[in-house]
């Protein structure tokens, strides 16, 4: 019996066991969230949850369909502002990486990433709604929109430099020009994982709260302008939770039951997207 | 794509990859570098038109360097230099005003690995560089896509699933696709950085048989650092070693009677 290989394998043992019971701690918070929401939220989903208005104060009833309407414009406004710059900013980088603009804009996206969305909610306050003397959807769009840009900046960046060397080099040695080849042959390699981290992104502006308080503002009507106040679903739910009614407090559970899974259905459908991705490889 | 197999019914002319107009190319006193890496150290030879030219010698010695700075590949690379003449028809490559792009259009690359676009059919593989130039006209694309796939002897093997991705060939198919896509633009002159050093001995034998072909209308120049492949497929042969062209002169004699020792040392495998 060789000792120092019995000791050696029950340390590994050991180890293992407890890198499970670390994932297992990690997972844990996540599955009982989930469950909570289930079990509250589920109660108080019912049609007309989906294609009611909000019923009047104290009053059971009434739904959050314009606030689901409104995070889908809101969501659709800061993907006209972040895509394409986002897009065009990691294309940037991943083609000129040296550059001092490109050092300059990797920094500077970074700083943002990691700016609390409250200041950006600031940032479009001053930018959009001082200036138009009233709260809007597109002052919500742009908070949500300057947040979406880094993400998809940095996601671009990498995607788009995962690109082999060489099928740049294909298309160049036939006599492509450097922009065609970028536009017509780069960015469709890389679309499937451009696409995820647009997903991502999005689905992580979904829920924010904070950046639309002062922008945004929320709308207990249906709004389809996007220079009035809109409802949207984070902030109906911040709002019918503080509330001192408990139909309220049960909606609000439903709210975020929805909420969650929809940017489940986003997450799922991104990795979908980036497995179609690898096969292509 | 409705129909590929109308153009049998066009009148037979000869399309892109079969136009013979075929350059020869003189290299003077051809220096690069990366950095301060000195590659080539100054090389000059002569490569005849339609003939096959082999460039061996072992690996780091500025072989793919030397046919990467042929069609202006060799300046992509961050920090690459260039100093020298290479002239196509007796034009310099390198004069101020030439247009780089038009110049990959006239000398075509084949590169060591199988690079099909992984996004593209076959058909958009090998029409690549006709689409991304504008060409909108089917008829024409359709002609140019199966005279380019006959050309490169792969026809007979993908006619049936021309719109499967090009990464869905064998390596083999994927070397001959990549041959395919070059000839469609019309090259003048074809280089090949060690074609077949990632296939199996028969895909290899079958690009060698192709290059043979090939060689009737167009001139081609290939890197190869298999000795016994030069030996079979080419007219001529140059020698380098670190960055300097050792011998250069017909196949048979640099394999039967090398003038240079280094050479004789090469080709017999002492060394390298």
């Amino acid at each position: 019996m060789n000792l120092a290989y019995y000791r050696r394998s029950w340390t590994s043992r050991a180890m293992a066991a407890l890198t499970m019971l670390c994932t297992g701690v990690v997972l844990t918070p996540l599955f009982l969230v989930l469950a909570f929401l289930m079990r509250t939220g589920l109660s108080a989903l019912n049609l007309e949850f989906f294609t009611a208005l909000p019923g009047p104060a104290g009053e059971p009833g009434g739904g959050m369909a314009n606030a689901m309407a409104g995070t889908v414009i809101l969501l659709a406004l800061a993907a006209a502002l972040g895509i394409p710059l986002g897009v065009l900013g990691g294309v940037f980088l991943a083609e000129y990486p040296n550059t001092e603009l490109a050092h300059l804009t990797r920094f500077t996206a970074d700083v943002l990433n990691g700016t609390p969305s409250i200041i950006m909610g600031l940032f479009a306050y001053i930018l959009v709604v001082l200036p138009l003397r009233h709260f809007s959807a597109l002052a919500g769009g742009v908070a949500l929109g300057v947040i979406l840009i880094p993400t998809v900046v940095r996601t671009t960046e990498e995607i788009v430099r995962l690109v082999p060397q060489s099928v740049r080099e294909a298309s160049l040695a036939l006599g492509i020009p450097q922009w065609k080849t970028t536009l017509r042959v780069l960015i469709p390699t890389a679309a499937a994982g451009i696409v995820t981290g647009i997903m991502v992104g999005l689905a992580r502006i979904a829920g924010e709260t904070a950046p639309l308080l002062f922008t945004a503002f929320g709308n207990r009507f249906w709004n389809w302008d996007p220079l009035k106040p809109i409802a949207a679903l984070p902030l109906q739910i911040f709002a019918y939770a503080i509330s001192p009614f408990d139909d309220w407090h049960r909606q609000a559970w439903a709210g975020a039951l929805v909420l969650v899974t929809l940017v489940l259905l986003v997450n799922i459908t991104a990795r979908y997207a980036a497995r179609r991705q690898v096969k292509l490889r | 794509m409705d129909n590929p197999m109308a153009v049998d019914r066009l009148p037979t002319r000869a399309a892109a990859a079969l136009i013979a107009h075929a350059g020869g190319i003189r290299v003077r006193e051809l220096h690069a570098w990366f950095d301060r890496l000195h590659a080539l150290r100054g090389v000059s030879l002569q490569i005849a038109e339609r003939k096959v030219t082999a460039i061996i010698g072992p690996s780091g010695c500025g072989k793919s360097t030397f046919l990467r700075c042929l069609n202006r590949m060799h300046e992509l690379v961050p920090g690459a230099r260039v100093a020298g003449k290479v002239l196509l028809n007796g034009r310099d490559l390198y004069d101020p005003g030439v247009d780089p792009v038009l110049i990959r259009r006239q000398i075509g690359i084949v590169f060591q690995k199988p690079n099909p676009f992984p996004t593209m059919s076959i058909y958009d593989n090998v029409a690549a560089g006709w689409k991304l130039a504008g060409e909108r006209n089917r008829r024409r694309l359709d002609e140019i896509v199966e005279q380019s796939l006959r050309a490169a002897a792969l026809w007979d093997e993908v006619k049936d699933r021309l719109h499967k991705p090009g990464t869905s060939l064998s390596g083999g198919q994927q070397q001959r696709l990549c041959i395919a896509r070059a000839l469609a633009v019309s090259p003048e002159v074809l280089l090949m950085d060690e074609p077949a050093s990632s296939l199996d001995p028969a895909s290899t034998l079958r690009i060698e048989e192709l290059a043979r072909e090939l060689v009737e209308a167009i001139t081609i120049v290939i890197v190869t650092h298999n000795v016994q492949q030069a030996a079979r497929v080419s007219d001529s042969t140059g020698f380098f070693l670190d960055g300097e062209l050792v011998e250069f002169g017909p196949t048979q004699q640099i394999f039967t009677n090398p003038r240079d020792k280094r050479t004789e040392d090469y080709i017999t495998g002492r060394f390298g």
